[in-house]
């Protein structure tokens, strides 16, 4: 740790304009929205384990809350510590593309599922 | 012959050449993980009803690899405002503590791995003096030479007993010897056993395998890699936020997974 005291003051803003990001890259700043992240991941682990414990839902809405929970935890952590919500248009663009491919893959397989040749016995 | 625009953003994308490659490379994880995702979807909804296991992971071993798997994305972001900021030392405190906790995540994984393997499902002889037709429990001794093995378990009637662990509370366990010649057959949980820890262990080892990847990237960075540190420190930041990206995207997929295996 000793090149700490010999850099920059912490909070010291990025040198020049940074080329990733149109603000510079204040560390506390940072450091607040990580603390925030941290918290939202917390409450977010919480609520799908006192979801899952429900005593009175049916499973189907178990699942439901469950998916919801962990789609809005993702959403925080691809958002903002992937800086998704703030990303150049390629970026976008190339995850419209995935997003495409990967609704086609999930869907072809649900859709599939009720694709059985005509006779064929199931559960 | 360098490499261009390594550092500098490429005036028609906006973004240098590395970081377009890792979303890229991330699109086609998705895909890969998204195929074991339908997988999963498929076996889960043809399961009958009362036939897909509960209660066979260790949730709070799960939650906590949650928590740590988030705490080390963090550490992962604030080593990349370190670079950003020029503050090396604090670079190589939140890399160093991302190791630490990747190593922390690959340590419980493999706990509950041997908590698996070790856990044995005995079907018994129909003739066999026990408290039930099924011993459940894990392995304490299994030695060839003996003509028994002991297990810490329980006795069952039934395999349908063994599916749904959440609805049963307050399992007693006590160590069981069990005669070698009242034992049909005997097999660990591993992923041979059903389709649930086929499942399981291809998902999570899959993931663990992205784990221990990244850890490498990682330490080569905050190892011999920050050679380049001195010579080029935004090239190397780059560096840093492309391996981030990966470390995200691999808790991004610990965040389905962990409901999914160990809550659904």
């Amino acid at each position: 740790m000793s090149e700490l005291k010999t850099a920059e003051p912490q909070n010291a803003p990025l040198m020049g304009k940074s080329e990733l990001h149109e603000h510079p890259v204040d560390f506390n700043n940072y450091l607040r929205r990580c603390v925030y992240v941290f918290v939202a991941v917390v409450c977010a682990v919480s609520l799908m384990l006192v979801a899952s414990y429900l005593p009175h839902f049916d499973w189907p809405a178990k699942v439901a809350l469950i998916l919801v929970v962990a789609c809005t935890n993702a959403f925080v952590v691809a958002g903002f510590l992937m800086h998704l919500i703030s990303e150049k248009k390629m970026i976008y663009t190339l995850l419209a593309f995935t997003a495409f491919f990967f609704a086609g893959l999930i869907g072809l397989t649900v859709w599939a599922m009720q694709d059985f040749p005509a006779g064929t016995v199931t559960h | 012959m360098e490499i261009p625009y390594a550092v500098h953003p490429r005036p028609d994308t906006g973004i240098y050449n590395a970081k377009v490659g890792i979303w890229l490379f991330l699109a086609s994880e998705v895909m890969l993980f998204g195929a074991l995702f339908s997988a999963y979807v498929l076996i889960r909804v043809g399961t009958p009803p009362g036939e897909w296991p509960h209660g066979w992971q260790n949730v709070t071993l799960g939650t906590l690899n949650t928590l740590v798997l988030a705490l080390s994305a963090i550490t992962t972001l604030m080593a990349w405002v370190a670079c950003k900021v020029r503050q090396f030392g604090k670079f190589k405190f939140f890399h160093g503590c991302t190791l630490l906790l990747a190593l922390t995540f690959l340590c419980i994984k493999g706990f509950e791995y041997d908590d698996h393997l070790t856990h044995y499902e005995i079907h018994l002889t129909a003739g066999s003096n026990a408290g039930g037709s099924i011993a459940d429990g894990h392995m304490v001794e299994n030695d060839p030479q003996k003509d028994y093995v002991i297990i810490k378990g329980r006795y069952v009637n039934d395999e349908q007993e063994l599916i749904d662990l959440r609805s049963q509370k307050d399992i007693q366990e006590t160590e069981l010897k069990i005669p070698r010649s009242q034992i049909k057959d005997m097999q660990s949980y591993g992923p041979w056993h059903n389709d649930y820890l086929a499942l399981y262990f291809t998902m999570t080892a899959l993931h663990a395998l992205h784990i221990l990847g990244g850890s490498i990237v990682i330490g080569y960075l905050w190892g011999p890699g920050r050679k380049l540190w001195k010579v080029d420190p935004e090239h190397f930041t780059n560096r840093v936020e492309v391996s981030g990206l990966f470390w995200h995207f691999v808790d991004l997929v610990w965040i389905f997974l962990f409901p999914v295996l160990y809550l659904m």
